[in-house]
Order: structure tokens, then C-alpha cells, then sequence
């Protein structure tokens, strides 16, 4: 590996991870972000079983992109396409997950279903195709968009933790203090930009 | 009759608007919202998308086996949304560079496959029509007032019509962080006008998750 691959390893993966926080600054997957945020270990385990998903994600759609779409000049057919092979490969891992490793299956099983069609999953295959990733590159990207989402969703977790135990004003209890709580942390990433810009 | 087609139409745009009271359809209000014109021209795109799938959905119900109804869906959802894409690539060339991905991520928008199996899995086309132009509309019409706020407020322009021109504007609106901060605020007089208190959505609710089976999370 040379000086260069090691570079861009660090642009794709510290950009994706901090600068461009797939939930906080490009909004791809806010409902898992709002929705599995409520206690922390559920926001590990779903964190965990993004990046999971969306290194496959991004590796399988790469694949079907080069060798499939474009060969065939079917480019247009990209966002039917990945959809298909995203949802058909996941339940594939989900089966062989349930029979091979258990306990596996147990703490990323159950959050598998809930984003394989996600926008953030088919948001990582857009983007890498958009980028012009090779299948390397995407693998990382994909990983880094995953361990964005982690790091996005387990903060907010913990926040939601503690504001759970304070007296909020009655009406913005529920959604509206949860979207503000996520205003004041995508601010906080927004620091990073100045950091890597 | 014409009752009925007409509570199915209006329902959409304030009783069960879908951002505002059914919170479905996070991702695009958030990120396509920096401009009066881009929320609109993406209510559009998703109204359109919205009726056409409601519609060939409505008329295939009783052809889809039960078991493949959601990936049936889907498809049907990729392809109108494909199609729009490719003409706004032809004719709005500008716009489909300033929506980028958010267009082909209408496959993934909850409303629309929300109503696909809410609405128009159990109704004739007729009323599924009307259900998607209402729908269609009460989103559009919540994005655009969504845009409208964070245009005003971060640039002092509204659809691109400079309106304080000497005062600087807090730019923090049209970033990242002026979405969710104007969407909370909303939210929150969205509950204080109705009384009553908005939940935040579990995943399990979501139309997406029994795409290979019922599962429950354990959150």
C-alpha cells in the first residue's frame, strides 16, 4: 500500500464518518436515528447492524453496477436494481446469520428487517456509484457511512437517556425536543467541516 | 359517494397530513427543504410518484400474492420514480442537480409505500387516487412551508425573491442543522394546536420492516 491509497483511505473514511455524517448533515436514515434511540444498547446494536449491512450494500451494488448495469448500458435501471439486489442479499445473510451463528443472529437478527430498504442503505449504493468508487473504496466508504450512523445514533441515545429524566416544557415533549436535541448535534459535527475543510 | 371521495381527497392535507400528524417521510423534509422551490418541486415529484403507484397498486390488488405484496410494491414504486427521474433529467436539468439523490430515494420514502399498503392494497382506484392527490398535496404543502421558513429566515429571500436585503440572516437555517431545529419547533405548535402529544415513531411501525417478515425489535 502506498502513501497515496493510505490518503484517500483517510479522506473517504474521516469525510464520511465526521464531515459529511450520513444522518446529521445528508439525512439518510432519520427514522432507525429517531426510532431505535430510545435506550442505548438497542442504538449499539442497530448501529452495528448498519455498518453491517451497508458494507454489504455498498460491495453487492458496486458489483451489480460494473458487471450488470453498465456492461448492458441499463444505468437508468440503477435505483430498481439496487433496491432488489440490497433486499434479496440481506435476507440471503439474515438465513445463512440464523443457521451458522446464533448469538449473532440475536443482537443483529432482529434489526436487520428494519433496514434493508432503508434510504440510508440505497443513499450508500446511490452515492458510491455517483462518486465513482472502485470496490475498494466503496467497501470503506460504506463501512465509514455505517460507523457515521453509530456514532450519530449512540450519542443521541444518550442524550435521549438524560432528557428523558427532565421536566420539558409540556408540548414539546416527544418528537419535537428529540428533533431539537439533533439541531444542537448536527451544529456540534458541523465543526468538524472547519477541522478537514 | 361524492362524500366519500371527497373526506378521502381532504383527509391528507390537515386531519392526516403525513409529515406533520402521520410523521412518515423524515429524510426528504429534512434534507431537500433549504429552498422554497427545491421543497416544492420535490412535493411535486413525490405527489406524482405518490398517485401513479396508489393507482396501478389499487387496480393489481387482488392479482399480488399476499406473501410478495411489499417488494410488488416496490417495484412499481422504482418504476414511476424512475421515470421521473429521467425527465427531470431532460427537461430540469438544473433541479436534478439540486435534488441529487433525494429523487431516486422517493422508492424508499415511507408515504408513499405507507399508503400503498394502508390505502391502496384495500381500495378501488378511484378513492386511491383521490387519497394520493390529497396526500400528495398535504406533503407538499408541509415541505413547502418547511422551505419557505428556512429560506426566509437563513437568506431573507422567499422562491428566490429577495425580500430583506441589508440585515444578514442567520445562515445556521439553510445548513444541516436549521432543518431539524425548524422541524422541532413546528412540531411542537403542531402539538400545542392540537393537544396532543407527538410520539416519536418505533421502527416496528414502519411499513418497510415486514418486508421479509414480522418481526419485532425490542426497543
Amino acid at each position: 500500500m502506498n502513501g497515496d491509497t493510505f490518503k484517500l483511505i483517510i479522506y473517504i473514511s474521516f469525510g464520511t464518518i465526521l464531515m459529511n455524517n450520513f444522518v446529521l448533515t445528508n439525512f439518510l436514515g432519520i427514522c432507525p436515528f429517531l426510532g431505535v434511540s430510545k435506550k442505548l444498547n438497542s442504538a449499539v446494536g442497530m448501529g452495528l447492524a448498519v455498518i453491517f449491512v451497508m458494507t454489504i450494500a455498498s460491495i453487492v451494488t458496486n458489483l451489480t453496477n460494473r458487471y450488470l448495469l453498465v456492461p448492458n448500458g441499463l444505468e437508468y435501471l440503477q435505483t430498481l436494481a439496487f433496491i432488489l439486489v440490497i433486499a434479496g442479499f440481506v435476507q440471503l445473510i439474515e438465513l445463512f446469520m440464523k443457521k451458522v451463528t446464533p448469538p449473532l443472529y440475536k443482537t443483529l437478527g432482529i434489526y436487520l428487517p428494519l433496514i434493508t430498504t432503508n434510504c440510508a442503505i440505497l443513499g450508500v449504493a446511490l452515492l458510491s456509484v455517483q462518486n465513482e468508487y472502485n470496490l475498494w473504496q466503496s467497501a470503506i466508504y460504506g463501512a465509514s457511512a455505517g460507523i457515521g450512523f453509530l456514532l450519530a445514533t449512540v450519542i443521541f441515545a444518550g442524550i435521549r437517556e438524560r432528557l428523558d429524566l427532565n421536566d420539558v416544557p409540556k408540548y414539546f415533549k416527544g418528537l419535537p425536543i428529540a428533533l431539537i436535541t439533533a439541531a444542537f448535534l448536527s451544529m456540534a459535527f458541523l465543526g468538524f467541516k472547519g477541522i478537514f475543510g | 359517494m361524492k362524500n366519500r371521495s371527497l373526506q378521502e381527497f381532504s383527509k391528507g392535507i390537515l386531519k392526516e397530513n403525513p409529515t406533520f400528524i402521520l410523521v412518515l417521510g423524515m429524510c426528504p423534509t429534512l434534507a431537500v427543504s433549504t429552498t422554497a422551490e427545491n421543497s416544492f418541486m420535490m412535493g411535486l415529484a413525490a405527489t406524482i410518484v405518490l398517485v401513479l403507484s396508489n393507482v396501478i397498486i389499487s387496480l393489481l390488488r387482488k392479482l399480488i400474492p399476499e406473501k410478495v405484496r411489499i417488494p410488488a410494491y416496490i417495484t412499481v414504486i422504482a418504476g414511476f420514480v424512475t421515470i421521473v427521474q429521467l425527465l427531470m433529467k431532460a427537461y430540469l436539468p438544473e433541479l436534478n442537480k439540486a435534488l441529487g439523490i433525494y429523487i431516486p430515494l422517493i422508492v424508499v420514502n415511507c408515504i408513499i409505500l405507507a399508503r400503498a399498503e394502508a390505502f391502496a392494497a384495500k381500495n378501488n382506484p378511484w378513492y386511491s387516487l383521490l387519497d394520493g392527490l390529497g396526500m400528495g398535496l398535504g406533503f407538499t404543502l408541509a415541505i413547502t412551508l418547511i422551505g419557505i421558513i428556512r429560506e426566509f429566515l437563513g437568506s431573507g429571500a422567499v422562491f428566490g425573491l429577495q425580500i430583506i436585503k441589508n440585515i444578514p440572516m442567520p445562515s445556521v437555517f439553510v445548513m444541516p442543522a436549521g432543518a431539524f431545529l425548524v422541524l422541532g419547533m413546528l412540531m411542537a405548535l403542531i402539538s400545542a394546536l392540537t393537544h396532543k402529544k407527538t410520539e416519536i415513531k418505533d421502527c416496528s411501525e414502519c411499513p418497510m420492516q415486514c418486508l421479509p417478515k414480522k418481526e419485532k425489535g425490542d426497543n
